[in-house]
């Protein structure tokens, strides 16, 4: 049987919910409203997370382009998403909103770029 | 000297000034330029490559970047003036504004309405009292966040991190994210200064220790930062010197608050308001000087920019009304007060009359606290009371005047427990 606390983020109470994984099922304490049952129970099932980095871009005025998952990807797969991601290298101009890189490790989500950048004047 | 004429100069080009300078053009001024320093619109969101913007006005979860696209794509569909890589140096009372730039040389702009959206500055090392050589690797989140997200470069490759703000847990993330070692943020309060939100996903998520009660008691090296010296802090937040214990790192960030940046105010002759630190405002957001308004986190630091375009756009709304009639006199003025367990309200200053729309006055509570009343009062009487399930100090609230509402005396602005 497994316990793990998991410190609400759905509103600034914050709660401490405790979660026990037994044999019929969780057993979920310590919420204050269902929204918090809800993330605790995601949070130990399935947790996910938005993925932004950033990647490097060539012609810019700067080094660096941001980028963001077009959904959130399953929290354990971010690390591996992450080395796939730090591997691209576009070139300006890019558009925001642009797709830098379709199914991201098999996750289904893409990587978009998440500000549009120009090309930097020559000289 | 080239001489520009404006109905409206907005200085700062970021969430606030963007926002003021559409909905400028949206009340129908003609001239509006965004008077800006960085090579480009957007301001600090351009280095926020973390997501958790717009929740509110765009009902998705966007980064930074994001965030002021939309905004900046709006402003550059056409009809607005952006001056970039231009430093404002003087705003005077009479709305002149003196600005430099290095392929344009001086400018001087005869404005006929001025909104300041220059936003806020970290504290820094002095600020915060830490004493000693001056060894390179002692930087502000915000100079990490610039380095790391922007240009592309690690400042270090194990880090402390003194001060539990919201940019100091994003960075603490980012810096893991990027391959650096982190070995764990100090906070010299009993209760941390960021979100809760970031606590957990930024350092739980990522096993990094949150100190409290401690802070950074000694930086060493000469010509780059080798170490520092943690210590607890007793109930006068002095450091217990048997407490202290040394961290080798390369790195020391600073995530110790914010400050209004408000230098061209002050050169204006605009009052600045004690508790907030920024320049006091009417419920327009204008300032005590007519015709400059100010908005964003220049007016108190809001920590969601929802909140800071909403500013932005109220003080077009006024620099609009006051471009109507600058003659006409304001009706009787009354005070916004901080009552029980209130540290600041936004705006300070509000006028005789009814509400004609919901008036939304911003506040920050003092001290956390479950199951709490943020009460709005005028004379005595309950003007809008709100329950809130829990208060903390690094979230900013929002109480209400409804519309309809007649203000006859001063507002109170309280937060009781229930």
């Amino acid at each position: 049987m497994r316990k793990v606390t998991v410190t609400c983020i759905v509103c600034p109470s914050s709660c401490r919910v405790s979660v026990r994984e037994g044999g019929e099922g969780l057993e979920i304490s310590g919420h204050q409203c269902r929204r918090g049952l809800e993330h605790a129970r995601n949070e130990v099932k399935n947790p996910m997370r938005m993925l932004t980095a950033t990647i490097a871009v060539t012609g810019a005025d700067f080094n660096l382009l941001p980028v963001i998952s077009s959904a959130e990807i399953p929290k354990k797969m971010l690390i591996p998403c992450l080395r796939t991601v730090y591997g691209l290298r576009v070139q300006a101009p890019v558009k925001e909103g642009s797709v830098i890189l379709r199914d991201v490790c098999g996750t289904g989500v893409d990587i978009l770029a998440a500000r549009t950048i120009t090309r930097a004047p020559a000289g | 000297m080239r001489e520009v004429h404006l109905d409206l100069a907005v200085i700062g080009g970021g969430p606030a000034g963007l926002a003021a300078a559409l909905e400028a053009r949206r009340q129908g001024l003609e001239k509006v330029a965004v008077i800006e320093r960085d090579i480009e619109l957007g301001g600090i969101l351009q280095q926020c490559v973390h997501d958790g913007f717009g929740l509110h006005r765009f009902g998705r979860r966007m980064s930074g970047g994001q965030y002021a696209q939309a905004f900046i794509d709006e402003v550059e569909a056409g009809g607005i003036m952006t001056e970039c890589r231009t430093m404002v140096l003087r705003v005077s009372g009479d709305k002149k504004i003196y600005a430099v730039s290095s392929h344009k040389g001086m400018t001087l702009y005869h404005c006929r309405a001025i909104i300041l959206a220059m936003g806020c500055r970290e504290r820094t090392r002095n600020q915060i009292f830490i004493y000693g050589a001056r060894p390179s690797g002692v930087l502000t989140a915000g100079t990490v966040q610039r380095y790391i997200n922007m240009e592309g470069y690690l400042p270090g490759k194990k880090a402390v991190i003194l001060g539990s703000g919201d940019i100091g847990l994003i960075m603490a993330r980012r810096m893991i994210l990027e391959g650096m070692e982190v070995e764990g943020v100090y906070e010299v309060m009993a209760h941390p200064g960021g979100l809760t939100r970031n606590i957990v996903q930024c350092l739980e998520d990522y096993d990094i220790p949150l100190h409290l009660s401690t802070t950074v008691s000694q930086i060493h090296g000469q010509e780059r930062l080798e170490g520092v010296s943690v210590a607890r802090v007793d109930q006068q937040r002095r450091p217990v010197k048997e407490s202290e214990r040394y961290i080798p790192c390369d790195l020391l960030v600073l995530a110790v608050g914010l400050i209004p940046e408000t230098e061209l105010a002050r050169g204006a002759g605009i009052k600045i308001n004690p508790l907030s630190n920024g320049p006091e405002v009417d419920q327009d957001f204008a300032t005590s000087v007519p015709g400059i308004f100010a908005a964003g986190n220049l007016v108190a630091v809001f920590d969601l920019v929802d909140y800071v375009s909403a500013t932005g756009e109220t003080a077009a709304k006024g620099a609009a009304r006051y471009l109507e009639n600058p003659k006409a006199a304001h009706p009787r003025a009354y005070r916004v007060n901080t009552g029980e367990n209130v540290s600041l309200a936004v705006p300070q200053i509000v006028y005789e009359g009814q509400a004609a729309q919901d008036l939304s006055l911003f506040l920050r509570v003092k001290q956390p606290g479950p199951k709490a009343a943020l009460i709005c009062a005028c004379a005595g009487r309950e003007l809008s009371r709100k329950k809130e399930r829990f208060v903390a100090p690094p979230e900013m609230l929002a109480a209400k005047v409804p519309a309809g509402t007649f203000i006859g005396a001063d507002l109170l602005l309280e937060i009781k427990g229930e």
